[in-house]
């Protein structure tokens, strides 16, 4: 176990803490004396500040909209009888963001809404219509990101106790009242927790800027060009200290402050059923608008498979055509691109699995001084942004530790991004073992030593079969994020690789989507095959359902 | 409170659910009828899934019957939503709002009710004092012990001067001697106030200590009402019989029926009791003997066996056969008396007019 510790805290300590550590000693002693003279340099760049303030704009903006659309979608699901088929699309809503990359949605909406938009330019002529920029953004990243508050605030609505809500109507509070008086109050800081989610998510969005943002420059994209443009790397390091500052106190308060307070309000048990709304003057109003603004966000995937069957977006839409596919593998270099993407995911998702389960195992079964370092620094790097990430790896690896030579030879090798992959996944997957391992009753593990099994019997013979579904979705999840990364990963790929993601930029940026869309297509049905199997096999040779209801 | 006292009337209701996993429907309630009268409490009493909580849900207006009409007064109820029902209840859960304080809690249905601030003061006190909680006003209901929950749950549903106050299983999460001194408060209570009161609950002596009136059911339709004891005497099956208190049954078939009396063949055995309307000879007929109406003699009374006997402290418990039918019966106060042990052949003895036939 000593081994085990000691390779971990250095795993850790080189590849969390290390990166983050010599942006800073970059940004403060880059041009060869210490002092706050780069700083004072990027923040009188107009760029810079501006990029400030559009990042934190927008990240409100779409942490309030999404936490808004994640409540009106969740509490619909929860309190209102659906019919089948709008359920049905809620559920496809809450897949989506899983198992596409995180950009795919500026694809569609500069087909639907750009230009060249089916929408715009077809069906209501409207030639100069302009998607690029504040709103743009704002839009695709609320699609984009509300799924994950309508997840979140679905799992805090069904912990309201029905007889809270029951006992203010039988006094004579009416349902506009129960919601406001009981259910809001319950909620928000649930619902401040979502928002904060949001925010971090937004405002460390690399790709969607990057493609709808148009001159609208966000902090992320600001260091891309900062270290891609103007070869600046002391500049960009100081710009992702600052990145960095903002997501890790907005990530403390949603940590420290807002979860607590959530699970305090919240502790209750649903007593019974909670009896769902049928009043149609509620139901159908509600069930319209929530099941249109699900099929618009299906229809803005769907956008994408289809996109990439017309011969040309914008002008030509029949015949359908396979060309942008095989394009994709003629001339391309598709097939490279999906064997380097697919094996190097591959390689990155058992390692994150195995090394996020040992964690948690550590963290919640063991007792060591080490503990508490071990369980901070993996939740660390949910807070860091992608972009920090990757220019924290340039910094630090691409003249060896501390520019000594000493490692240097990962720089630009497939192991640096198999490690930026593990990296990446660590915080959800350790987060999920964690809470998995907890839900595990200690006596059930003590009445196994009690019989007589030693440590290790007792891990392969009890714990491991009641984690094995955590542990495959870990694995899954991980697997599905490396494939469709791209925030670090456009940093530290060399031209030996082919990555697929990266590939859907570079051709989003020339303005190809209908290869990019072929691209993406792609990369969805792998996702989305992954996910499958996942799902089958967590059914078939899973820990029975029956085990977990009772 | 000076409101007019209403009853409830349930007229042939209905509640048919759906089983979440065969799909079948099937009648959480059938065809009931009641008539609670005003200012009475009555109980709604039986096993768990035999339609009482959804009954007394049903009055609240928190599920609508499929068939029936109820009645509170004179008025139908039916499409009345909970909130425009003058109806209160005390949950199991208690369900106080735990991001109020006390005061607050208890004043709610006041202020949806848009009475003035200092009126809703007054009242608030006022009925904190009643449910003796003075003094607590300001803390917070996670301060409060399972008891004080209770009684703000109690007191918020009082302070709104309902027509009729509804409890469902509300002491089910105390300890049992809470339980007991609760169950005797809330009796208190509704007796100072006079309000009509329902209360469900699955346990027998809870329902014996605060009803007037007692509504056995099972399987969705109402077994019995009557007051506890009626239930307890005469009760109109086995069901009931068995399910308020222990009951023994004696099979046996009648020989001759001589005025007020009857003979019964039990067990090879005459045994003469007082008979009721209505009997043939030569019917089958059960006798239903309480545990605590019989006593063990070394003769005299119906020839039995012991095969039990143990001491419980305020009684001795003994379980005997007779011919083949098993009895248990309890002897109090058994410091003076013969105590017989296993094994042993004795009698049964039990006065003809502690008995009830079914």
């Amino acid at each position: 176990m000593v081994t085990t510790i000691v390779v971990l805290i250095t795993f850790l300590t080189l590849f969390i803490l290390y990166p983050l550590a010599i942006l800073l000693v970059d940004s403060f002693v880059g041009d060869g004396s210490f002092g706050f003279s780069i700083f004072q340099r990027i923040f009188a760049m107009k760029s810079f500040t501006r990029a400030i303030t559009n990042t934190l704009k927008v990240g409100f903006v779409v942490g309030i909209l999404s936490a808004l659309i994640g409540l009106l979608f969740a509490y619909v699901e929860v309190y209102v009888r659906m019919n089948k088929f709008v359920g049905g699309l809620f559920k496809v809503v809450s897949m989506l963001p899983v198992v596409s990359p995180p950009f795919v949605l500026s694809l569609s909406m500069i087909m639907l809404f750009g230009r060249a938009g089916i929408i715009t330019r077809f069906l209501l002529h409207i030639y100069d219509n302009n998607v690029y920029g504040y709103w743009g953004i704002v839009i695709v990243q609320t699609l984009t990101f509300f799924p994950v508050c309508y997840m979140m605030l679905k799992g805090l609505l069904k912990n309201i106790d029905p007889s809270l809500e029951e006992a203010a109507r039988d006094m004579g509070a009416g349902r506009w009242r129960v919601f406001s008086d009981v259910t809001l109050p319950l909620l928000l800081p649930g619902l401040g927790n979502a928002f904060l989610v949001t925010f971090i998510e937004s405002i460390a969005d690399f790709a969607n800027p990057m493609l709808i943002g148009g001159s609208y420059d966000t902090l992320a994209t600001t260091i891309y060009l900062q270290i891609t443009g103007a070869y600046d790397k002391a500049g960009a390091a100081a710009m992702a200290v600052v990145l960095l500052c903002i997501t890790l106190a907005m990530f403390a308060v949603q940590k420290y402050y807002l979860e607590a307070k959530t699970a305090a309000t919240l502790t209750g048990k649903a007593s019974r059923a909670r009896m769902l709304i049928e009043d149609k003057s509620v139901k159908i109003p509600l069930t319209i608008f929530c099941g249109l603004s699900a099929a618009f966000v299906i229809l803005m995937y769907i956008c994408v498979p289809i996109g990439a069957l017309f011969p040309t977006w914008g002008r030509h839409f029949f015949p359908l055509t396979g060309k942008w596919f095989s394009q994709v593998f003629t001339r391309y270099k598709g097939f490279k691109a999906f064997k380097d993407s697919f094996v190097l995911s591959l390689i990155s998702a058992p390692v994150t699995a195995l090394l996020s389960m040992i964690i948690s195992y550590l963290v919640v079964k063991r007792k060591f001084k080490a503990k508490g370092f071990i369980e901070a620094v993996s939740m660390l790097a949910m807070a860091v942004p992608g972009t920090v990430l990757g220019v924290g790896y340039i910094r630090g690896f691409s003249g060896g530790i501390f520019h000594t030579g000493l490692l240097q030879g990962i720089y630009g090798t497939g192991l640096i991004l198999i490690i930026v992959f593990v990296v990446r996944s660590l915080p959800t997957g350790t987060r999920s073992g964690i809470s998995a391992l907890r839900q595990i009753d200690k006596s059930i593990e003590e009445s196994a030593y009690d019989m007589g099994a030693d440590s290790f019997r007792v891990f392969m013979t009890v714990t491991l079969p009641l984690i094995k579904d955590s542990f495959l979705s870990g694995l899954v999840t991980a697997f599905v994020r490396s494939i469709t990364a791209i925030s670090a990963i456009i940093l530290l790929v060399t031209p030996q690789y082919l990555l697929i993601t990266v590939q859907i930029n570079e051709f989003a940026e020339k303005g190809s989507y209908s290869l990019a869309c072929a691209f993406a297509t792609i990369l969805i049905v792998i996702t989305y095959g992954a996910v499958l199997l996942m799902n089958l096999f967590i059914k078939y040779f899973g820990t029975s359902k029956s085990i977990k209801e009772d | 409170m000076e409101k007019v006292k209403k009853g409830v009337r349930l007229d042939h209701i209905s509640k048919i659910y759906q089983d979440p996993k065969t799909g079948k429907d099937f009648y959480a309630v059938r065809d009931t009828s009641l008539n609670i009268e005003p200012g009475s409490f009555v109980t709604l009493l039986g096993p768990s899934g035999c339609g009482k909580t959804t009954t007394l849900r049903m009055i609240a207006g928190f599920e609508s019957p499929d068939e029936g009409e109820i009645y509170l007064g004179d008025e139908p109820i039916n499409e009345l939503t909970p909130n425009k029902r003058d109806t209160a209840m005390v949950f199991q859960s208690y369900a106080l709002l735990p991001h109020y304080n006390v005061f607050d809690n208890v004043a709610y249905g006041l202020k949806l009710r848009k009475v003035p601030k200092d009126e809703i003061k007054a009242r608030v006190m006022k009925i904190l004092d009643l449910v003796e909680l003075t003094g607590m006003e300001g803390r917070m209901t996670n301060q409060l012990s399972g008891g004080q929950q209770q009684r703000v749950a109690l007191a918020r549903a009082l302070v709104i001067e309902p027509s009729v106050l509804l409890f469902d299983e509300p002491l089910s999460n105390l300890d049992a001697k809470l339980r007991v001194s609760m169950r005797t408060e809330i009796r208190r209570i509704q007796q100072e106030v006079g309000i009509t009161a329902i209360y469900v609950t699955h346990d027998q002596s809870e329902a014996m200590a605060l009803s007037d009136q007692i509504i056995i059911m099972n399987k969705g339709v109402v077994a019995q009402m009557g007051t506890p004891q009626e239930i307890y005497y005469h009760p109109v099956n086995e069901f009931v019989a068995d399910f308020i208190g222990e009951a023994n049954f004696l099979k046996g078939k009648l020989l001759s029926a001589a005025g007020e009396k009857v003979t019964l063949d039990v067990e090879g055995n005459r045994v003469t009791v007082p008979g009721k309307p209505g009997m043939k000879e030569g019917g089958e007929y059960t006798i239903v003997l309480r545990p605590e109406a019989a006593c063990l003699a070394e003769a005299g009374g119906l020839p039995c066996k012991v095969v039990l006997s143990c001491f419980m402290g305020s009684y001795q418990n003994y379980h005997v056969m007779v011919g083949n039918t098993l009895v248990k019966l309890e002897e109090h106060n058994p410091k003076n008396r013969r105590i017989f042990s296993v094994g042993e052949r004795c009698s049964l003895m039990f006065e003809p007019e502690s008995v009830h036939i079914l």
